[in-house]
This record gives structure tokens, sequence and C-alpha cells, in this order.
């Protein structure tokens, strides 16, 4: 393995993102560098890995996640998705890689129209992506969801399935009306993951549980 | 020529909209019994084109690009001149 702190890691920043400092500190927990990159940048070039972390970029105007959809950056993002490079977004960013149709669906208002902050126990259900790797098929992993906009839906759930898209479900009861309990998918290759949950809130022992760290492992 | 522009926003038909369900049992409780309550986003503004035709293409392009979400969304686009 080559140094860790030669492995580059972009947190995307919007006017409105704010769990960017949190990605930074569990990438820093890894051992990998980390650079913020802002939405009017057009080179990744020098990343390894890019993380769109979660917030209210442009204050969820129109639909959350889609006026960050059309800046500058999102192209970069594109082009460094199509090689092949990993590419996680969380939250906020999860619904901006649904907007822009890196990954299949969009995350729309809950069910219950309320915004859902609570522990959630998830099932990782496949490994095959560069932030799931090293869980096991069907673990069980505790990691806070903290969201409005956070139902997956789709118009075509069965290609998900046939190409090993579903990324991570809810155990037990749905919280916020998602499509088959689906909080977290993929692109096609798999290298891009969009999820609803934040694994950057469970690093530690300290604050209940430290299951998320591995998505920030995996790439390593 | 000047045009007034009007983009009608709606779920698609048989979408789950928790805005109106919330909206409909709220009215229950002020003892107004309503059904099949929606919500629609309106968008309006004033745009220059050639002509109409032209000015429908261009707010179509619109809606595809960022006004609306395809997956989900359904619109209506009405024009009227000055």
């Amino acid at each position: 393995m080559s140094n860790l702190e030669d492995i580059n890691v972009g947190i995307i920043r919007f006017p409105g993102t704010n769990c960017d400092r949190d990605i930074e500190y569990a990438v820093n927990l890894t051992g990998a560098s980390s650079k913020y990159i802002y939405w009017n940048q057009k080179d990744l070039s020098d990343m390894d890995v890019v993380v769109i972390p979660g917030g209210f970029s442009y204050g969820d105007y129109l639909r959350a996640g889609s006026i960050a959809s059309i800046t500058p950056i999102i192209s970069a993002i594109e082009s460094f998705a199509a090689e092949n490079k990993p590419v996680l977004g969380i939250c906020n960013g999860a619904q901006i890689l649904g907007e822009i149709d890196l990954v299949p669906g969009v995350f729309i208002e809950n069910d219950n129209a309320k915004f859902i902050c609570q522990s959630q126990i998830l099932e990782v259900k496949t490994t095959r992506t560069p932030f799931t790797k090293l869980y096991e098929k069907n673990q069980l992993v505790d990691i806070p969801i903290a969201h409005k906009e956070g139902r997956y839906y789709t118009d075509n759930l069965e290609e998900l399935y046939d190409n090993d898209q579903v990324v991570l479900t809810f155990k037990g009861e749905n919280p916020n009306g998602s499509l088959d309990n689906i909080t977290g998918v993929c692109n096609l290759e798999g290298n891009v993951v969009a999820m609803m949950p934040h694994p950057e809130r469970a690093l530690e022992d300290l604050v209940g549980s430290s299951d998320g760290l591995n998505f920030f492992k995996g790439y390593l | 020529m000047n045009y007034a522009i009007e983009v009608k926003i709606s779920l698609k038909k048989g979408m789950l909209n928790p805005e109106a369900s919330t909206i409909e049992k709220s009215l229950g409780l002020l003892n107004y019994h309503v059904t099949d309550t929606q919500t629609i986003d309106i968008i309006k503004f004033n745009l220059d084109a050639e002509s109409e035709d032209e000015a429908q293409r261009e707010v179509d392009e619109m809606c595809q690009k960022l006004l609306c979400n395809p997956v989900i969304h359904d619109y209506e686009i009405i024009i009227s001149g000055e």
C-alpha cells in the first residue's frame, strides 16, 4: 500500500454545505489527506476520491440538490466518476447525485413530512463498492440518519436489483417511506455511491457507534 | 417579443405528496373534509423570444435541465403575449 497521506480526498463545498468538517475529521482519522474543493472549481485531477457532504446546498431551493447540480464542479465530478474513481454522496450529496443521474432514482420528502434525526440500523446489501468493501454482505450497522428529504424513489426498481445497485437498506421499521427500505444506491460500475445515512457521525464509540468508519477506509 | 411565462410543476399522478396530505389532514381538524388535495409549484417569469414556439422550446429546455425532475414531476407551460 502506498503512503496513506498520499491519498487525496476532495471534499466538495457548496454554499449551504454543513457536514464538510465532519468528513474532514473522518478522513483525518484514517490517515488520508483531504482538501476542500469549491462549487466553482473545475479541477479534480489531484484527487483520488471525492466526497459530497450533507447540508442544505442553496437552501434546498427548488428541490434538494437541484441548484448544486448545475454548478461548474459537477462536470468535473462527472468526468471523475467516468474514470471509475470513487465518489461518495452523503445526505444532500446523495440528493445531488440523484439529480445529476450519476445514480438511479431520487430522494424526496419523507412520507410523514417530518425531519427525522435518529440512530438507525442498516443492512449492507453489496460490498462491491469502494466504500462498503470492508463490510460483510448483509452486515448490520448502526449509522444515524438526519433528513427531511430522504425517501428513496425510482421508477425502475427491478433494474437496481438485477445490477446489484442497492447498497444500504433500513433494517426493521422503514422511517421515511423509502421504496423497499432502500437508503443507499450505486451506479452500474459501483464506484459512485449515494447514501442518506451519515457515516461521518458514527466514527467513534464515544458518540455511540463507530460503524461508519469503514466507509472512509474501504477506498484506501 | 416579450412573453409572460408560467410553469406549473406537480408530482406525477399517484405519487405520495406528504405536504398535500398534511394540508388535507389539517383542514380536517378545522372540520373541512376535502379529498384529492394536491400542491402545485408555479414559477413565473418574462422571456424575450422570436416567437411563441421559440419561447415554448426554451422553457421546455429549462424544465428538463433545472426546474423539474422528470423522474417525479409533470409540468405545464403557459405562455401569454405582452
